[in-house]
């Protein structure tokens, strides 16, 4: 490895079972993504493209291949040292924001922390998080209370509360009007620019695609890498 | 993650459907409630008989006629020597005194209104056997015992019934199957006990009951002798004296007893038995109901699980290990019982206070005891009710698939 890979995968497969049939979602997919790159995933529905997020991800594990995230090998992991990964290394945004509907936006900044273990100054951390998505006046608000754009900043605050090395987003502006995803992708963009974090987008628009430094095409499972 | 967060958050989410929330506690509050007051009273009552029988007297032995637990030929009778016999300090060292009893009933009379009383002919230790104390005048002497005195201490109710007071009352007369006797003291009332009132009696000396008010065909037979030991601890002692005497006197030394010593302590048992077996089909009976409710947060947790199935897969994409999620839902059970069993405690005291009440209305007294014990019980019960129950579903939410359960509508 001459360069700073933070995923190294090689020959990802994933085969669902589904009854009688066997499904391959993925059929030997490699991928690199080196530390600070803003990558794009693409392809039409049934392409494995969240089947591979989830691996990249470490939600989920490949039936076969090798996979490293930040020089972790994932694959032999069990379901607690999966979670640990996530925790430390991996922050999540969804296209459908996902914020516990209960608490305000600062608990949920908070709760990657929460599962941490022993980290000092949780309070300060999330709200330090939430001041740099421009939300420092909203900490105590719930979700309810907030527009989706401003939800999606809780959610962007929580995924990058605790220094992941890769942000994954899934569709983080399929939910929200134009104006309010171009801001929200610039944030993310910002984000990757000011502190170096390695930016992950799945997505179906060619314009937040041509955004990002690389777009990895997925077919069928397998990848058809251009530019 | 830390517990006293977890507890706090458990409370959120808890308060965040109230009525869900309160329904399932209801269920619990029931069950609670059901258990402690109802050991309440099963405690409350075996107290009441205890005392009962406590307040006959203390160190008591009854001594009858007859075996209750053999068959027995021509049981001899009992007899006024048996109860000098038994009275005597050298053959039964461990005896205090001896009262021999013959009872019956008759009609009293004064003021022109007549009642059937029970009428007990005895002798003046009886009245230390039993306890007894007096509102006024005297107990029965020696003397009016040798003197065959037409000379009656009355109960209390009697009292009240013939002369609507207690006091002022020595010195009247009244007539006992039409023969006049005078009050000589008036008793203090004891309340209901395990044979009946003892207030509405009338006492008359022994050998004035045997010749004119009680008649039996053998001469001096005494229905029953109450024997007193000299403390508690001679009581198994004066019981194998009295046993002894009576073999030789009635010449059974060999066989089957044809008497029956029976005491307080026997009584005692037996009073505790009954009402122990009591209380506890009553506390399993409201046991169930407990059980029910614990079904109830049961059935509200895996509702709660599948509900927020989305949370789960979320909390476990941001790191939460398997047992994160468990002990979460675990603390919302286990809250939901805790406070049931809390709110439930304060209902069985309220129940127990007022069947209390409403005994004490009825001219019984009676007071539900909710011990420490019970209350201690019912929390862990509660407890360990919340956590059995919510075993299950909590180990569902723990070992959701995270994809799956982000995927989840």
């Amino acid at each position: 490895m001459e360069k700073d890979w933070v995923i190294f995968a090689e020959d990802l497969e994933k085969v669902y079972q589904m009854g009688e049939v066997e499904v391959r979602a993925l059929a030997g997919v490699s991928c690199s993504i080196a530390r600070g790159e803003v990558v794009s995933i693409m392809g039409p529905s049934g392409s494995g493209k969240s089947t591979l997020m989830n691996i990249l991800g470490c939600l989920d594990l490949p039936s076969s291949g090798k996979y490293l995230l930040d020089g972790e090998a994932v694959e032999t992991l069990n379901d607690d040292q999966l979670a640990d990964i996530r925790n430390r290394k991996v922050g999540f945004v969804f296209q459908s924001f996902n914020l516990l509907s209960r608490t305000t936006a600062l608990a949920n900044v908070e709760l990657p922390l929460r599962y941490a273990g022993k980290v000092p100054d949780k309070k300060e951390r999330a709200r330090a998080a939430l001041e740099s998505v421009g939300l420092g006046d909203r900490m105590t608000h719930r979700p309810t209370e907030l527009s989706g754009g401003q939800q999606q900043r809780v959610a962007i605050a929580r995924a990058l509360v605790n220094n992941p090395a890769i942000i994954m987003a899934d569709e983080p502006t399929g939910n929200l009007d134009s104006k309010v995803g171009k801001e929200i992708l610039d944030l993310l963009l910002a984000l990757n620019r000011d502190k170096g974090t390695t930016l992950i987008i799945v997505t179906h628009d060619p314009a937040i695609a041509a955004q990002s430094q690389r777009i990895i095409h997925l077919r069928d499972g397998l990848v058809e890498e251009k530019k | 993650m830390n517990i006293g967060q977890s507890i706090i958050e458990a409370l959120e989410t808890l308060n965040g459907n109230k009525l869900r929330s309160g329904l399932t506690i209801l269920g619990i509050v029931i069950g609670v409630g059901a258990v402690i007051a109802m050991l309440a009273i099963g405690q409350g009552a075996q107290d009441t008989i205890t005392g009962a029988i406590s307040g006959i007297g203390t160190n008591l032995l009854f001594v009858s006629s007859g075996n209750h637990v053999q068959e027995v030929r021509n049981p001899k009778p009992l007899t006024l020597s048996d109860a000098d016999a038994i009275a005597d300090p050298f053959a039964a060292p461990n005896v205090l005194a001896v009262a021999p009893i013959i009872e019956g009933r008759a009609d009293v009379t004064a003021g022109g209104e007549t009642m059937s009383v029970s009428v007990t002919g005895t002798t003046p230790q009886y009245f230390i056997l039993q306890n007894y104390a007096l509102l006024e005048g005297d107990f029965l002497t020696q003397d009016n015992l040798q003197g065959n005195a037409s000379a009656v201490v009355i109960g209390p109710g009697v009292a009240d019934k013939f002369f609507g007071r207690r006091n002022g009352v020595v010195g009247e007369t009244i007539r006992i199957n039409g023969q006049p006797f005078r009050v000589v003291g008036i008793l203090e009332s004891k309340g209901g006990g395990m044979f009946g009132s003892q207030d509405n009696q009338v006492i008359v000396p022994f050998t004035t009951a045997q010749t004119r008010l009680i008649h039996r065909s053998v001469l001096n037979k005494v229905d029953q002798l109450y024997v007193q030991a000299v403390s508690a601890q001679a009581v198994p002692f004066a019981n194998e004296e009295i046993k002894q005497i009576l073999r030789q006197r009635h010449r059974t030394p060999v066989g089957v007893d044809d008497f029956t010593v029976f005491s307080q302590a026997d009584f005692l048992s037996i009073a505790k038995t009954v009402t122990g077996v009591f209380t506890i089909f009553l506390g399993g009976i409201a046991g169930i109901s407990l059980l029910v409710g614990g079904i109830g947060i049961m059935n509200i947790m895996l509702v709660s699980v599948t509900e927020r199935t989305r949370e789960i897969g979320l909390r476990k994409a941001l790191g939460a290990r398997k047992r994160d999620i468990l002990i979460q839902f675990l603390i919302e059970s286990s809250m939901l019982s805790l406070m049931g069993g809390l709110i439930g405690i304060l209902l069985g005291w309220l129940l127990g206070f007022i069947v209390g009440r409403i005994a004490a209305a009825s001219g019984t007294p009676f007071n539900p005891v909710i011990s420490l014990n019970a209350i201690l019980l019912a929390t862990i019960f509660s407890a360990a009710v919340g956590l059995f129950f919510g075993i299950y579903p909590a180990s569902r939410a723990a070992n959701l698939e995270p994809v799956e359960a982000l995927r989840y509508e």
